[in-house]
């Protein structure tokens, strides 16, 4: 994958597009990591995205699908912590997906 | 899907660092919880010293496995079982440890074994 | 006068009962790596036979990796530049590993 270029900077990833360095990321890193997987981020997108940066936080892994539905049912509601709805803002494999739009490490163990 | 069940169980069996044995069964149990199978975790012998909560291993240059294995439960990993003379061995108090465990005599350490459809040690 | 450096836990090597086996008046023991694990509460009655002049130090970066809280007094902690201190103080180096 080509770095991404961010307001002057060079921002390096990995050969799947994850940051290598987690302290690079910021919110014009991932509007731009999110406009390479054509996501135009909104509110809905930043709550996850946030939440998923306290879970690496709390825990030092990025959490696969079931965990992380887990943790979004308890901080935002069961509405929010199911797959349909994030498969609709994260499409494909969302786990993955907000992992890399949230500049952390690719989930292990994703099916 | 019911009938494709297996019952497995990891045993621990190494101290957290100093060789990759700690890492690989925290793989290995993640993946297991992947494929929605019983799983069950048993901590023996040094394998109790991975439960000593906050590790700071970037002393060491590591990431912290105290902080893995408290995300087990949103993994539904809630199966977890020590010896409790390894911990009496090590002076270690069952209070010390602040994940939600069932303590096992030598007894209760081979029943829950021969219960199992799998056993995997590291 | 020698520094024995230990660096696995009392159960996974013979290691450490090796060392003090092994240790003279003078000299001292260095525990480092999961030789911290020995400074813990239950392994106390290992150290009560060594003799009175022989230091007993710990690598306080393992310790911390490790949460280890409530060692064995015994023992000293210290940093990577004293280890580097205590290697070059003491003629022989024995690595127990």
């Amino acid at each position: 994958m080509e770095n991404l270029h961010v307001n002057g900077q060079i921002i390096p990833v990995d050969n799947e597009g994850y940051l290598r360095n987690l302290e690079d990321w910021s919110r014009p890193v991932a509007e731009q990591l999110a406009q390479q997987e054509r996501i135009e981020l909104t509110e809905a997108h930043w709550e996850i995205l946030q939440l998923l940066r306290n879970f690496y936080q709390t825990y030092e892994m990025s959490p696969a699908m079931r965990p992380l539905i887990k943790a979004i049912t308890s901080e935002l509601g069961s509405d929010k912590g199911k797959s349909i709805y994030l498969m609709s803002l994260f499409p494909g494999s969302p786990a993955k997906l907000a992992s890399k739009i949230a500049g952390l490490p690719k989930p292990t163990n994703c099916l | 899907m019911s009938d494709n069940k297996k019952s497995f169980l990891i045993i621990n069996r190494k101290a957290p660092y100093g060789s990759s044995a700690a890492r690989d069964a925290l793989d290995v149990a993640l993946t297991i919880s992947v494929f929605e199978q019983p799983l069950s975790l048993l901590f023996i012998e040094d394998g109790v010293l991975q439960l000593l909560p906050e590790h700071n291993a970037a002393a060491i240059g590591q990431k912290n496995l105290s902080a893995n294995l408290a995300m087990l439960e949103m993994y539904d990993i809630d199966q977890l079982y020590v010896c409790s003379q390894a911990l009496e061995q090590r002076g270690v108090r069952p209070a010390d440890i602040k994940l939600n465990i069932t303590l096992l005599d030598q007894r209760g350490i081979a029943a829950l074994i021969k219960q199992q459809d799998q056993v995997l040690s590291f | 006068m020698t520094l024995h450096l230990i660096n696995k836990t009392p159960s996974e090597s013979s290691a450490l009962s090796s060392s003090l086996s092994a240790v003279s008046e003078g000299d001292a023991l260095l525990l480092i790596e999961n030789g911290v694990y020995a400074a813990m509460p239950g392994y106390a009655e290992l150290f009560t036979r060594l003799p009175g002049s022989v230091q007993c130090y710990l690598l306080e970066n393992d310790v911390q990796a490790r949460g280890l809280k409530d060692l064995n007094q015994e023992f000293r902690h210290i940093d990577y530049d004293e280890f580097v201190e205590l290697s070059c103080r003491y003629s022989k180096v024995v690595s127990w590993f």
